[in-house]
Formats: structure tokens, sequence, C-alpha cells
């Protein structure tokens, strides 16, 4: 094959790709499939057919609901007119419940029980979808590094929005579904804990994030790089190296003294991206369960500065002062 | 076709541009060098904002108080002021009718003209009671405005009502039963009160009326079960601080290190100015404005019923100190509290109707 980008594709029309015999027990691959030149432009030209699966239906299913109550819910906010639905959608939010009701399991649906059922309904669709992405992986008798990946993911959603929520014994420490009420919660919950920066899993997850753009941008840069060699066909450069892989490793090599190999690389991509997660949903856990105040924190592990006073007092403190 | 191409990229980019505003500011350093300390000056915002904020001359000389007859035996009825010397208790009152009756009414806005002494209009009810609560600011609340003190025109500026005042709005009482326009008082936009954000956007009925807790932070670094305050009540703080940041024209550091806002020793002393200023303005709406609610008339009140009531925009309308920190006091001593020499008998008050105050529901020290 020659060499092939976005501008070269070739793209072959034959009868569709129906994929080897199904396990017996399965269900069938749904779909007619079909060719789109555009979508051949992006990836593959073939689309369908598609399997969905006990576990898929379910997650579906369930995800709809979610998705029904979140809507149904901001809908009702602006007493259901479609045209406020759509000028206040950024804005609206669908809350969990107030401190008042604690951790108890089924507060009234209007202060809060829809939150709790929409997360229910929303996390065991996604757990479940994982789960068929770990049979699917089976199935076709490949590893399960994408489930696992996906877990860590859920991971940090279900810290902050079950098991750090349980552990502070109060719904309302969740997260808000909606679009900027979820990123004022994001403010609102550093400057509570003292500044969320200071939380060395907060700094670790940021390296994480950061990393995987970086080495995304890297790798991604490279292939392209060699793909006038063939490179773009990673996977059989893995077991057989040709030139492209040999350029590609002697770029980084003379560019920086070391290089990572054809497999390597998308170990350090997978761990960057399951780490940013996993040690997210760490920093999440800890705060407000160990630590309240993460500036004083690092201040006393000595990582934080110290500086000068300014000599300004609390009035709080001063003796005869209106409170 | 290319000329087309470039057309389009054109007009792109200055659809994209055009929310942008024009990027002339200054930046001063307010603080310790790394920790962001500085205070960002709009030039544009600052041209417009100093226009809008000139003292207005006195309506003539201050007059000279020659120890004259006093205001309080000269004329009938007059409870605050009868410390002054009639010249100067004539300068004041033109002065106030400058700054807030509507000219087509003058003195008639507040005294029936029949009988210049009479209470009969509600109007003159409660300009008496916030000359006593101008004097009262100046004399019991320098820690927050200082000398500089603050006379009718630092809210009313022309204005019968002051233009920035608000009252209690009705989606705080929706039913909580319900889903249906159940907003929770936020998550609505165009809401000036937090500056646009989602955030609950009436953080004056909590912290402005009422004296909900302010402060969230821990002071110590590791959880000692004690110290239990909700992400929720950040929200409640966070709108109140977007609210001063907006009035004032400032950022959070023009009182906070940003790195560890509830530290005081980290703090500029303008924080303690505002911490005063809280307090200042729960005492003005609590025992000045709400005292006056009963004799307010339908269009003084607003839609829950409530008065309407001050904020730090009240006074300092995008401005860091109102009307640029101009002693205007100095023109209208007699705004500043009683007289030395004079007995200050005359201004006693009589104990305001009981209305209600919703600062007696919850007192928590902030």
């Amino acid at each position: 094959m020659g060499y092939q980008n976005i501008f070269t594709q070739v793209q072959v029309r034959a009868a569709p790709d129906m994929g080897v015999p199904m396990a017996p027990g399965s269900w069938s691959r749904d779909g007619k499939p079909f060719f789109s030149w555009l979508m051949g432009k992006i990836g593959e030209a073939q689309i369908g057919p598609f399997y969905l699966g006990r576990l898929g239906l379910a997650s579906l299913v369930l995800g709809f609901i979610a998705f029904e109550i979140i809507g149904l819910n901001m809908w009702a906010s602006v007493n259901w007119n479609p045209i406020q639905f759509a000028r206040q959608l950024p804005w609206l939010a669908l809350e969990p419940p107030s401190p008042k009701w604690g951790f108890t399991l089924i507060p009234p649906l209007a202060e809060g029980g829809w939150w709790i059922m929409a997360g229910f309904c929303m996390t065991t669709s996604l757990i479940l979808w994982n789960v068929r992405i770990y049979v699917r992986a089976k199935a076709l008798g490949l590893g399960t590094h994408t489930a696992w990946a996906f877990a860590s993911a859920l991971w940090l959603m279900i810290v902050l929005g079950f098991i750090r929520p349980m552990m502070m014994g109060s719904w309302s420490e969740a997260v808000p579904f909606g679009i900027f009420p979820h990123l004022d919660w994001t403010a609102a919950f550093s400057i509570r804990y003292g500044n969320l920066f200071y939380n060395p899993f907060h700094c670790l997850s940021i390296v994480f994030l950061y990393g995987s753009t970086l080495l995304f941008a890297m790798h991604g840069a490279t292939i392209l790089a060699v793909g006038r060699y063939g490179g773009e066909r990673e996977i059989e450069q893995i077991t057989n190296r040709g030139t492209a892989s040999e350029r590609a490793a002697l770029f980084w090599r003379w560019t920086m003294g070391f290089n990572a190999t054809m497999e390597s690389i998308h170990r350090w991509a997978w761990w960057f991206a399951v780490l940013t997660t996993l040690t997210g949903g760490i920093g999440i856990l800890l705060t407000g369960t160990v630590v309240d105040n993460w500036y004083l924190w690092a201040q006393d592990h000595g990582y934080a500065p110290s500086y000068p006073s300014t000599g300004v007092i609390d009035p709080a403190t001063l003796p005869g002062v209106v409170k | 076709m290319n000329r087309l191409a470039f057309i389009t990229a054109a007009t792109g980019a200055v659809l994209l541009l055009s929310g942008c505003e024009v990027p002339v500011h200054t930046t001063e350093q307010t603080g310790y060098r790394g920790t962001g300390a500085q205070q960002v000056i709009r030039t544009s915002l600052e041209t417009k904002l100093r226009a809008n904020n000139v003292v207005p001359a006195p309506p003539y000389d201050l007059p000279k108080d020659e120890g004259g007859p006093r205001a309080a035996t000269e004329y009938q009825n007059v409870k605050v002021l009868g410390d002054l010397s009639v010249d100067e208790f004539n300068y004041t009152m033109a002065a106030i009718t400058a700054w807030i009756a509507p000219p087509e009414q003058g003195c008639n806005y507040c005294h029936n003209p029949e009988n210049m002494a009479s209470d009969a209009v509600y109007t003159k009810v409660v300009a008496r009671r916030m000359l006593q609560m101008t004097r009262n600011i100046n004399t019991n609340w320098t820690s927050h405005v200082q000398n500089v003190g603050v006379t009718c025109y630092t809210c009313h500026r022309g204005n019968a009502v002051p233009k920035y005042v608000w009252s209690e709005t009705p989606d705080r009482f929706a039913s909580a039963r319900s889903i249906r326009g159940a907003k929770h008082g936020q998550n609505t936009p165009g809401q000036n009160s937090v500056a646009l954000a989602s955030l609950p956007y009436d953080p004056f009925t909590p912290y402005l009326l009422k004296a909900n807790e302010i402060r969230l932070q821990g002071v110590s670094a590791d959880r000692d079960g004690t110290h239990r305050v909700p992400i929720a009540n950040a929200e409640g703080t966070y709108g109140l601080m977007m609210h001063m940041s907006n009035s004032l024209g400032v950022n959070c550091s023009y009182c906070h290190n940003a790195n560890n806002f509830q530290n005081w020793s980290g703090s500029r002393p303008q924080r303690a100015v505002a911490w005063y200023g809280i307090r200042m303005v729960r005492d003005i709406n609590n025992t000045y404005i709400n005292s006056v609610r009963y004799i307010m008339p339908a269009n003084r009140i607003g839609p829950m019923g409530d008065a309407y009531k001050t904020n730090c925009t009240t006074c300092h309308q995008g401005v860091y100190k109102p009307l640029y920190g101009v002693p205007m006091l100095n023109d209208y001593p007699g705004l500043r509290g009683p007289h030395p020499a004079v007995p200050a008998a005359a201004t006693a008050a009589p104990p305001p109707p009981a209305v209600k105050t919703a600062a007696a529901a919850t007192q928590v020290a902030g």
C-alpha cells in the first residue's frame, strides 16, 4: 500500500465487511452498513454494522433516563418556557440536595431527589458501558486496556458524586448538573477548602493532564512526520520495525538523547491519561475528609511559602466591636 | 475566489473580536511581590467613572456660625438638625433639595407648603430618619467612612431614591415542593448582583440584612470535625464577594491575598474597612431603612413588600472610594453630627415603630 494521508486517501468500495461470526449466545450485529465519502476522509468509510447487546441496551436506556431527568428539571425550572429554556440553558442546573438533607437516602424529589435519581442512572449507565467495553474487547481477543482507562475516569466521577459526599455525610457536597453551575461549584469547592492548587494530588493530576496533551502532540506529530514512510501503520512496526519507525526513533534520540519505542510510547500515553483522573480522584477524596485547608496544609509541609505579615488584624477579634 | 476568502476571513476576525474591549489599562502592584497582588485600571472605564463621580458645588457659601438662634428654637418640629444655626440649617436644606428632590417639586417634595413643620408628607418622615442615619454613619462608622464621611449625595446623586438599591426577589421564595420555577435563587443569566455568574443572585438578604456567616475556610490545615461549612455556603459568600468586587471596581486582591483568602495577616487594610462596611450596611438596612418601611407608599417598595435597601453599590457605584474620596462632608458640617457646644437633647429620635427586621432571625457573628 502506498503513501496515504487525508489528501491521497483511496476509498475502496465493495461489499461491506460484516466481520467474523458472532459467538453463540450473542446478539447479532445490527444496522445495514453503508459508505460515507466524508467519513472516509477522517476515518473508515464503512459505517456499521453495530453490536448493541444487553449491556449496551441497558446502558443507553439508563443514560437516556438520566438525560431526561436533568433536561426536564432544567426545563421545569424556567416554568416550561421553551424560549427561556434555550436562552438560559448554560446557566440552568439540577442541584443536589441542600445541606439540611445530609446524606438522606431519599430526600423529596424537588429538593434533590431528582438529582440522586439522575446521578444513579448516569453512573450505572456509564459503568454498564464500561463493562460492555470490557466484554467487547474480550470477544475480539483484545487486551482490556480501554476499559481500565475508562474506569479511571469513572473513579473520579464517582468520588465527586458519591464516595466523597458519603464520607462527608452530605449530598450537598456533590456537583450540580449544569454547564456554568458545575463550574461555579468547582470554584466554590476550591475556595471553601483553602485553594485546591496547593493539593499535591491536584498538582499531580494537572501534571498528567498537561503531560497527556504534550505526549499526544509529540506522538501525533512524529507519526504524521514519518507517514511518508508508512509510519501510520504503527502496529505492524512494533513487530516489524521499518524505516519510518527507525527515523522516528532517531529523530527523538538525536533531538533530546532519549526515545520511546513504538510500543512504549503508547504505555506512556496510557499511563499519563489514566493517572490524570486517578490522582485527581485521590485529591478530591482527601479534601474536606482529611484536609480542611490546603494552603495551610502546604505551609505546614513546607511547600507553600509564607509571606511577611501585612499587620492587618481580624476586626472580629478586637474588643467591643459590632459583630 | 481569493477575494471572497479574504473578505470572509476578515469579517470572521472582526466578529470574533467584537466582544473584546480596547486593551488599554494600567496595573498597580498592591502587595508583596509574587503574590499577584495588583489592581487593573481600565483606562476607558476610568474616564467614564471620573466623569460620573463629580462632587456638586454647594448651593452657596457655607454661612459662618455666629452663635445666633438655633433652628430648633426658630422653627417648629426640627428634631435632628435643631442644633444648627438658622443660616446653616437653611443652607443644608437647600443642599438636600438639590441632591434629592425632583426639581419641579423642590421643597414641596418633603414639605407641606402650607405648613413647613408638618409631618404629613411621608418623605419628610423618611428624610428625618435618613438624617439621623447620616449622622450615625459619620459619628459611629468612621471605621468604614473614615473622616471623609457621607452626605445624602453619596447615595442619592440627584435621585429621589438612590439609583442602586435592592429588594427581595420573588424567585427565592418559589415553592420548595415543586420543580416548577425552582431556581433556588440561582442559575439565572444576566444577574449583575453576582457579576453574571450562576451563583445565588441575592447575596444581600443573607449577608447585608441578616447576619449569616460569611467566613468559610478553616484556620487550621487538618479537619478537626468542628469546622463544618458546606460548599453551598461558599457559593453564597462567593456571590457576595462578586457584588463587592463589582461595586468597588476592584479585583479580589484589592483586599485579599488570593493564595489564602481567610488569612488576615496576608490581607490588605482595605479588607478590615470592608468588614466594617458590611456591618454598617446591616445597620443602615435594619435600624434605619426598615424602621420607616411602614410609611412608604406602594411605589416605594419592592415586589415582596420590603423597602428598597442599600448594598455596597448604593454609595460606591463602581469606585473604590465613593466620589473618589473627595471630602464633601466638610462643606456640610451639620451632617457630620450634633454640633459640639450644643446640647444633643433635641436630636433624640422617637423609637421607631415595630416592623419586620430580618436581622433578628439569625444573629451569627461574621
